[in-house]
Order: C-alpha cells, then sequence, then structure tokens
C-alpha cells in the first residue's frame, strides 16, 4: 500500500501531457495492425485524470475522439465523437473490460491507475530484468473487472511498474506486460516508451509505443468537454 | 536351416520358453506408457488441406473448442425467475472452467439500445429476481428476435437454452480434457442439484474429445471379455486338446502384452480405432496356431511320437505360414497410406503382431507342446469327409458355379455404386454413449453441432466497413438462410443493422447496413468500447479488421447434402462476391472430406500392396499363370462385399474405406494355402486339374473353413463396439471374408479347372491320391465308399 501510494506521490504535479500512441497488433498467425493515436491528458485534484483520445488510424475512425473522466470511485465517464455521425455518444456501459480497439490492452489496462481502484498486498522483492524490484499483488475493487488479480514489479529506486502478470477470472495466467525504455521528463515524471502486451492464452500480442512527450503544455478544463471533442481532430 | 532350428527349439524347450516369455514381457513393458488421444484432430494428419485451413481460420480468429451446456426447464419455459437465475449463475461460473475464453449465453449477451443519445450496452438479464412477469416476456421477446441468439442459444419457443464455453485448450498434457470435462460435469451436477426444476445435457467439441477415450475403454472392457470366451469356444471345439488350447491362449496373451508395450514404447497414442487391434491379432494369432496344432494332433494321431508330429507339422506348415504372415503385414502396412493417422497406427500395430504371434507359434508353441503332456487325438479331423463330397460337387458342377457365381459377383460388383459417402462424427458414437444422447438433445431442441465456416476477405484493411463488402456478406447470409437444414448464420451484419438501429433511436426503418464506410467503422469502434471481458468481437473479426468469420449451423445432414450445399455456397460467391471466394472450413467439413480422401489414398495403397503381394505369389508359387489366377479370388471378395453393402446399408466412411487394404492381406492366405496344394498336387503327384483341385479341398479345406470363421467371428464381435467406426469396420470385414471364402471355395476352382495350365500326361492314379492323401492308412471303410460312387471315372484303385 506504501508503495503504490509512493508511486502515485512521485507521479503526481505533471499537470497535463500530451503524446501520441501507436498499437501494433500481431495475432498468433502473425498478421499485424497499427492503431494511431494523439492522447491527452489533464490531471484532476483529488480524483482521477481526464483524458482524450483521438483517433488517427485506422483511417476509417480518423478524427473520433474519446473522452474519459476517471473516477477514484464508482465508473469512469466515457464519451466518444463519431464524426461519420457528427454525434457525440455517451458509452453507457458499466462494464468496460473488453479489448481497447481490438488489442490486449483492456481499458483498465491503460486508464489512470488511481491507487483507489485496488487492494493491494507486499509479496516479496526480487528483480525484473536485473533491476532491483518490489513484488506487489493488487486485487481490483471493480467487481466487472476481467481480472482476479495482478502482480506487479516496481523499481525499488524509481517507483515505476517494470512488469505486470495478469490473472483471468479462473485465476489462470492471462497477460504479461512489461514497461521498456523509460524517460524521465521534468527531472520527475517517468513514461515508458513502450508496452508490450502479450496474452498467453490466445498468443496475441500488442506493442504500445509512446512519443512527442510534452509535458505542461498548457491543457484545461475547457479541452475536456464534449464541445471539445468535436473539435479535437 | 529351419530344420536345424526347430530341432533346437525342441530340445532346449525350457530356454525358448523362457525367452518368448522374457522378451514378451519386455517388448510388454512399454504398456505403461500407452496414452490415449482425445482430440478428434488425431483422425487428421497434418498435411490435410481441410485442417490447414481450419487451424489458419482459428488462428486469424480464435479457436472454437466448446463446451455447450444445454438447459431444459421441466416447464418448458426458460424466461422464469427460477430458470433464469440457474442460466445466470451458471455463465459466472463457468468462468471457472479452465483455459476458458470467453462465456455466451441469453443473461450475458450485450444488448444494445438507445436511451436519448447514449448507446446502452448492458447484459440481456441482469437480475433475473427482480424482473416482472412483463419484464420477463420482453426479454423473451428480444431474445427470441434476435437472429444471433435464436437456434443457437435459445430455442424459437424458448423452450431450451445453451451456455457455450469457448476454451482453448494449449495442447501440452493429455489430461485437459479431462480436466475440462469433469469440471463440466461437475457443474452439471452442482446446478441440478440447486435447480431440481432443470435438466442439463452437455455436448461441444470438448465433450467429444472426451468421449474417444471413454468409448474405446467401454469397448475394451464389453468386447475383450466376449472375444477371450469365443476364442476359447473355438479352440476347445477344434483341437480338442487342453494343452493346444492353453498353450494358444498363452501366445494370444504374451502377443497382445507384446503389442501393446511396443505400442507405447514407440509413442503411438491409443485411439478408438487402434483399440481394436488387440482383437484383430488374436484372432490371425489363432490361424497359424491351429494349422500347427491340427497338423501335430493329426500326425500324433497317426501314431508318430510327439518329436516326430511336431518337427512334421513344422516343416510343412513353416512356409505357408511365413508365407501369409508376409501377405498379412503388407495388406495391414498399406494402411499407412491413409489418410487418417489413427488407421495407420491399427495397420502398423497389426502388423507387428501377427509378425509376433508367427515368431511365437514357431517357438514358444512347439516348446511348450513338447513340454505339456499330449493325448493323441481320437477319430477324424472335423468334417473331412464333408470337405470330400463337396469338392465333388464343385468338380461336376464347375461349369454352373463358373457362370452362376460370375453372375452372382458381377451383380454384387454392380451394387458398389449405391454406395454413398456419410461421415457424420456425432454418429461415431452410437446411443449407449452419453455425448450422443445429449448432441442428439441438442439437435432436436436447441441448436446442431454440425458448423461451416468462411473467413470472408474484403482485400484492404479495414475493408470489413466497406458497404459493400456488408451487403455482399449480408447477400450470403440470406442465400444461406433460405438453404434447406440451414439453422443458423453468425454474421456481423446482423450486429451492424443492429447498431444502425440504436444510432437512429432505435428507429426499425434503420434496421438496415450503415451506407457509409467510415460510419460503419466508427459503430464497431463504439460498440467495441462497450463490450467487457471476454465478449469481444475478435473471435469474428480478424486484427486488421479486413476479414469477418462468418460461421453457418446445419442440422444432422448427411456428407453428401453438406457438400452439396457448400458447393452451392462457392457458387453463389463466385457469381456474387468473385473476390472473397473460400473453402468453407471447420471440423464438420474436414469430416465431410476425409472419407473420399482416405478412399483415394487407400486406392493407391491397396494397388502397391495388391503388386507386393502377386509378385510374392508369383514367386513363392513359382507360377505367372497362378500367381496371375489369384488375382481373382484376392479381389473379389472386396468388391462382393461392398456391392452386398451398397444393397443393404449403402453408407460408407472413414472406417469402411480402410477395410479394402486390411482385407487383403487376410484374403491372400486362403488363396495361398489352396493354390499351393493345388500346384503341389500338379507338380509333384502330377495330377490332372480336376484331381489337384480335389486334393487341395481334402487337404486344406477344412483348415480354410474353420480359419475363416474364426476370423469372421473375431471381426463379427467388432461390431458390438459402440464406436460406429470399429463395428462398420468389423462387420464389413467380416462379410469380405466370408465372400473370400465363398470365392476360394466355389470360384477358384472352376477357375483352375477352365483355366490352371496345361494338363501333364494324367497320372492314372492321380484321382486316388488326392483322396487318399488326406486319409493316409485311415479310415478304409470311407475311401470304398467314396470310390464305388466314382469308380467309373477312377482307372484304377489302390494305394500308391
Amino acid at each position: 500500500m506504501e508503495i503504490a501510494t509512493e508511486i502515485e506521490v512521485r507521479d503526481t504535479g505533471f499537470h497535463d501531457f500530451k503524446a501520441t500512441m501507436s498499437m501494433l497488433l500481431r495475432n498468433k498467425h502473425g498478421e499485424e495492425s497499427l492503431r494511431d493515436m494523439r492522447n491527452q491528458t489533464l490531471e484532476v485534484d483529488n480524483d482521477g485524470n481526464k483524458t482524450l483520445v483521438v483517433f488517427d488510424e485506422p483511417r476509417d475512425v480518423k478524427g473520433t475522439a474519446l473522452l474519459s473522466f476517471s473516477h477514484k470511485a464508482g465508473d469512469d465517464d466515457q464519451w466518444l465523437y463519431l464524426p461519420a455521425l457528427k454525434r457525440v455518444k455517451r458509452i453507457a456501459s458499466r462494464n468496460k473490460s473488453g479489448p481497447f480497439m481490438g488489442s490486449e490492452f483492456a481499458y483498465e489496462d491503460i486508464s489512470s491507475q488511481e491507487v483507489e481502484k485496488y487492494n493491494y498486498k507486499f509479496i516479496d522483492e526480487g528483480g525484473h530484468e536485473g533491476i532491483p524490484s518490489f513484488i506487489l499483488e493488487r486485487y481490483p475493487v471493480d467487481p466487472n473487472s476481467g481480472y482476479t488479480r495482478q502482480q506487479v514489479w516496481v523499481d525499488k529506486e524509481r517507483y515505476i511498474p517494470l512488469k505486470i502478470d495478469y490473472y483471468d477470472r479462473k485465476n489462470s495466467p492471462l497477460k504479461t506486460l512489461v514497461f521498456r525504455d523509460y524517460q524521465q521528463y521534468l527531472d520527475q515524471y517517468w513514461r515508458a516508451d513502450e508496452m508490450y502486451m502479450e496474452n498467453h492464452q490466445t498468443g496475441k500480442s500488442t506493442l504500445l509505443t509512446w512519443k512527442q512527450y510534452g509535458f505542461r503544455s498548457g491543457l484545461t478544463d475547457g479541452d475536456f468537454n464534449k464541445n471539445s471533442l468535436k473539435r479535437a481532430r | 536351416m529351419s530344420e536345424a532350428f526347430f530341432q533346437f527349439v525342441l530340445k532346449h524347450r525350457l530356454l525358448v520358453i523362457f525367452l518368448a516369455v522374457t522378451l514378451s514381457l519386455l517388448m510388454g513393458s512399454g504398456v505403461k506408457q500407452l496414452q490415449f488421444s482425445n482430440d478428434y484432430r488425431m483422425f487428421f494428419s497434418e498435411e490435410n488441406p481441410q485442417l490447414k485451413a481450419f487451424e489458419q481460420l482459428q488462428n486469424t480468429y480464435t479457436k472454437n473448442d466448446n463446451v455447450l451446456f444445454v438447459i431444459k426447464p421441466r416447464n418448458d419455459k426458460v424466461f422464469t425467475r427460477e430458470t433464469l437465475t440457474a442460466v445466470a449463475a451458471l455463465t459466472k461460473e463457468a468462468w471457472q472452467i479452465p483455459y476458458s475464453l470467453r462465456v455466451d449465453s441469453i443473461t450475458n449477451f450485450q444488448h444494445t439500445y438507445a436511451e436519448g443519445d447514449d448507446l446502452v450496452v448492458e447484459d440481456l438479464v441482469l437480475d433475473p429476481q427482480s424482473l416482472t412477469d412483463e419484464q420477463l416476456a420482453e426479454k423473451q421477446q428480444i431474445a427470441t428476435s434476435d437472429p444471433l441468439l435464436v437456434n443457437r442459444l435459445i430455442s424459437p419457443t424458448a423452450h431450451t437454452t445453451g451456455v457455450n464455453v469457448t476454451v482453448q485448450l494449449p495442447g501440452k498434457k493429455l489430461t485437459e480434457v479431462p480436466e475440462v470435462a469433469s469440471m463440466a460435469r461437475e457443474m452439471v451436477r452442482n446446478l441440478e442439484a440447486d435447480y431440481p426444476h432443470i435438466k442439463v445435457h452437455l455436448t461441444g467439441m470438448v465433450m467429444m474429445n472426451n468421449a474417444f477415450p471413454s468409448a474405446s475403454l467401454d469397448d475394451m472392457k464389453s468386447l475383450y471379455p466376449i472375444m477371450f470366451g469365443a476364442v476359447i469356444l473355438v479352440l476347445v471345439v477344434m483341437l480338442r486338446s487342453i494343452p493346444g488350447t492353453l498353450s494358444t491362449l498363452i501366445i494370444i496373451i504374451l502377443m497382445i502384452i507384446a503389442t501393446l508395450g511396443l505400442t507405447g514404447w514407440l509413442g503411438i497414442k491409443m485411439s478408438p480405432p487402434t483399440t481394436t487391434v488387440p482383437i484383430v491379432i488374436m484372432t490371425l494369432a489363432i490361424a497359424d496356431c491351429v494349422h500347427i496344432l491340427v497338423n501335430f494332433l493329426h500326425n500324433m494321431r497317426d501314431g508318430e511320437n510327439k518329436y516326430q508330429a511336431m518337427m512334421e507339422s513344422l516343416r510343412i506348415n513353416l512356409q505357408p505360414i511365413f508365407l501369409t504372415t508376409l501377405t498379412t503385414a503388407i495388406g495391414f502396412l498399406s494402411l499407412n497410406f491413409s489418410e487418417a493417422p489413427p488407421f495407420r497406427d491399427l495397420g502398423n500395430m497389426s502388423a507387428m503382431g501377427v509378425v509376433l504371434a508367427f515368431l511365437l507359434s514357431i517357438t514358444f508353441l512347439p516348446a511348450m507342446m513338447m513340454l505339456l503332456p499330449v493325448k493323441a487325438l481320437s477319430g477324424d479331423t472335423l468334417g473331412s469327409v464333408a470337405m470330400i463330397r463337396f469338392s465333388e460337387f464343385v468338380v461336376r458342377n464347375k461349369k454352373g458355379l463358373l457362370w452362376g457365381m460370375g453372375i452372382v459377383i458381377l451383380f454384387l460388383v454392380s451394387q458398389i455404386p449405391n454406395n454413398r459417402l456419410d461421415d457424420q462424427f456425432v454418429k461415431y458414437f452410437d446411443e449407449t454413449i452419453t455425448f450422443r444422447q445429449a448432441t442428439d438433445f441438442t439437435t432436436e431442441n436447441l441448436t446442431g453441432i454440425y458448423l461451416v465456416e468462411y473467413s470472408l476477405e474484403s482485400g484492404e484493411t479495414g475493408g470489413i466497413s466497406e458497404p459493400k463488402f456488408l451487403q455482399k456478406v449480408e447477400g450470403f447470409a440470406q442465400w444461406y438462410r433460405q438453404q434447406p437444414y440451414v439453422l443458423h448464420v453468425n454474421s456481423i451484419t446482423d450486429i451492424m443493422k443492429r447498431l444502425n438501429r440504436n444510432m437512429h433511436e432505435d428507429d426499425n426503418d434503420w434496421y438496415r447496413l450503415p451506407d457509409q464506410r467510415d460510419l460503419s467503422a466508427q459503430y464497431l469502434l463504439l460498440y467495441e468500447f462497450s463490450l467487457p471481458f471476454g465478449l469481444d468481437l475478435n473471435n469474428q473479426i480478424n486484427v486488421k479488421k479486413s476479414a469477418i468469420r462468418f460461421t453457418v449451423t446445419m442440422e444432422s445432414i448427411s456428407t453428401q447434402q453438406l457438400l452439396k450445399i457448400e458447393e452451392s455456397a462457392q457458387a453463389w460467391l463466385t457469381e456474387h462476391a468473385p473476390g472473397m471466394r473460400i473453402d468453407g472450413a471447420s471440423p464438420t467439413i474436414m469430416f465431410a472430406h476425409i472419407g473420399s480422401r482416405n478412399i483415394i489414398a487407400m486406392l493407391k495403397g491397396t494397388t502397391l500392396a495388391l503388386v507386393m503381394i502377386s509378385i510374392i505369389l508369383i514367386f513363392a508359387l513359382k507360377s505367372l499363370r497362378i500367381g496371375g489366377l489369384s488375382l481373382i479370388p484376392n479381389l473379389v471378395p472386396m468388391g462382393m462385399a461392398f456391392g452386398l453393402w451398397g444393397m443393404f446399408v449403402g453408407e460408407v466412411g472413414l472406417a469402411l474405406s480402410v477395410v479394402t487394404g486390411m482385407t487383403l492381406g487376410i484374403v491372400v492366405d486362403d488363396t495361398v494355402h489352396f493354390l499351393s496344394k493345388y500346384l503341389r498336387a500338379r507338380r509333384e503327384k502330377n495330377m490332372d486339374r480336376e484331381d489337384a483341385v480335389r486334393y487341395a479341398f481334402s487337404t486344406v479345406g477344412t483348415a480354410l473353413w474353420v480359419t475363416s470363421l474364426v476370423l469372421m467371428v473375431g471381426f463379427g464381435i467388432l461390431a458390438f463396439s459402440h464406436f460406429q467406426l470399429n463395428a462398420g469396420m468389423g462387420l464389413l470385414t467380416a462379410v469380405t471374408l466370408g465372400f473370400a471364402l465363398i470365392a476360394d471355395f466355389l470360384f477358384l476352382p472352376p477357375l483352375l479347372i477352365y483355366f490352371g495350365g496345361k494338363n501333364h500326361e494324367a497320372n492314372p492314379y492321380s484321382h486316388c491320391i488326392a483322396i487318399c492323401a488326406r486319409y493316409g492308412t485311415g479310415s478304409y471303410r470311407r475311401r470304398t465308399r467314396f470310390g464305388d460312387r466314382h469308380g467309373d471315372r477312377s482307372t484304377g484303385y489302390r494305394l500308391p
């Protein structure tokens, strides 16, 4: 618990950032597919972050934008702007544990990870690729989560996650997420350039690459509402 | 050389017995490593194109090994609070099934509707207990009118429902399938205990896979004892010798243990077809032992001592037994051409068994007989008199038989085209097997188990949203829905139409495909954001969004009907959507093709075996003409058997297509015995063709019909197998062997008399020799009587 809090504390105060994300999906057959999007995140005091994601690729969904308000307790709010329909639709689903854009990431894997979303247990100290780590186990609070538990390797020095093992509802190993190539921004905030998620049951994988990080770029609350959704292209 | 060997065997009998038993048990120690295969894919080789196509489809989307719980409430109403509570409980519980990837039911069905500007996506049934009667009726209306559900997870009258669990077996351990199956069974038990008003059946591919080893074990438990009983009975009646029966039984047991042991060492997995091996080789081993023992006992009766009697028996039997072992083994080995690996295993295991039987019967058997006290038999060997009468009948009616048999053969062969290929894999199991009962129930009450799947390609990334593509898919779905026997068509277009309606305030006028590509894509994106874990669309859309999986569920129909519909589907695609044309893939399609693929493969194998066997026969018999003539009795029985099958059964499949190779080697045995005796009479005793035929009958006639009877009983017992593949194979083989006997007794002799080579200068005593040869110094009276009847034809009448 202290470790989880420390992670959050160390990652607080960045105010906002912008970045581009690209996802490379691969199936067991070796077929690949690319998803490109832009991400803007705004820190909210005492609650989850506000995030706006604009899709660039595939071409058919270009300009589609997803706005989410993450909450420490209760369901996140989500709206989607569909340019072809020129309408904003609220996603009124309690259950968002499905795959994000057909990838191996679930929405709950990449939304902001507030401390309150899990219960924690310290397991052991260990190492991941030679980096001394704490090994934690965390249990999702949301009953609709797709997981029973997650095992997280946290860098002892930098307090950042290095690897997460996901266990499905019958407690079998489901996926593994590995964080690669951490960079430090503003001398404080660590962000991984690559997040590689592998599904052990289906043999599918997704490589999520982050680029062009820009912190404190002057985003405000006004950039994160239904109207801004339509403008965000 | 062989004589020295046999002398050694008879002298050092204890050593021989010790070595035979030790070596057999040593080989047999591999039994511990025997494993039962529990995957229907065992019937397909890795190169099988239909299997490859299906694997590719599964790799592109997700695997669809499944467990289907079929739930029927006693009041025939699924939409009651109690039943829905049970379904919801099972839906939740089913996630605990090992290797489960997704669980689909009517309660967690992702129902979508519009609420103002919101798209609501939620479980169709969230809290069953809180539902009012009106709400229940409304839910039933939604479920029974949704094309994704009706005839798949809910029957149109809502009297039966299903919970489908998709599992992805890693395929690393043989325990995976039983693990899933036993967990599913436990859930059924618990559910039925908690909700006594419902009955739950279990089907699906995993349950079928699980039924393979249990069907094999059932067969072992029920068939093996029958077999042993029959063997003991036949041996006692025929040999009338306790030591002989005992030795043969020990040989059979040693041989089975050694064969199964070798199978274990070689890592061959047991499957329902290979569980028949012990019965097959047991039957063949008896034939070897009987030949040696009958002559041995006969010689003893004629006053020879044990040692002489055995040496003599081994001397005259070694060559024919070796020859028949060789041809039988070649026949079995021809099964290696089979498309279905279990039948290759069957062939290889049987070939091993036959060779072991041969080795044991020339070592262990004589040694045992030397060791045990043996009483000389009194009286005549079974049925010799009848044989001689019979040979006279054949010789007298040679012309009638030649023509009569010729016509019968031609008639039966002309019936072969009545056979239709059919491989409905559910029917591989007979009605006593739980899986079959559950599946039949499912087919009658809920949905089919026979699927045809297509991966429809749009040809470009994201192309599945293209209106033209979607319209073609929709057209294909509509075409399929109009076909007979089609229960359900799963197509992404139904989701698209529903979403389009939801986006337009649930206005039914908008229940149609979106007409803009980006709109469809954005609908899908929105929908996918709303789906919970395990209910995503990855099982029907590929990662590039360039292709969709299209699934058709059929009633239980014959392979022929299925392939015909699939063929028309191909024609439809070629005409309306040439770029999308692709062969259907699924286990059903795989089984639909395996029969014909196997027949073509087995034709090659059987032809090769036939050529090899004929060459062996030509050399062994030292006659091109007789060797060539042997082709007729070797081939005719199969033709007759398949013709008879065509008249009375008319369905052939995977198992029956291997019968040709298997019986060839056995059928040849009879011909070999008959022809070698015929030639011996012609060459050594200078008889004319008719007398040579009489001689052949009198020397091997009895042995032939008795061994044929044993073989027919052995294979006939397989007809009681709960595994229809084995039952059909056993029955057709028994019929073939019966026809082989008929052909050898009624058709081969006239053929030999008319075409069996130039007559040498007739030996005036040949007729007498023909008859006397069998009798030796035996009954004089009978001989006289026989001579009286045919005195006009015999020139002289005295012992040579």
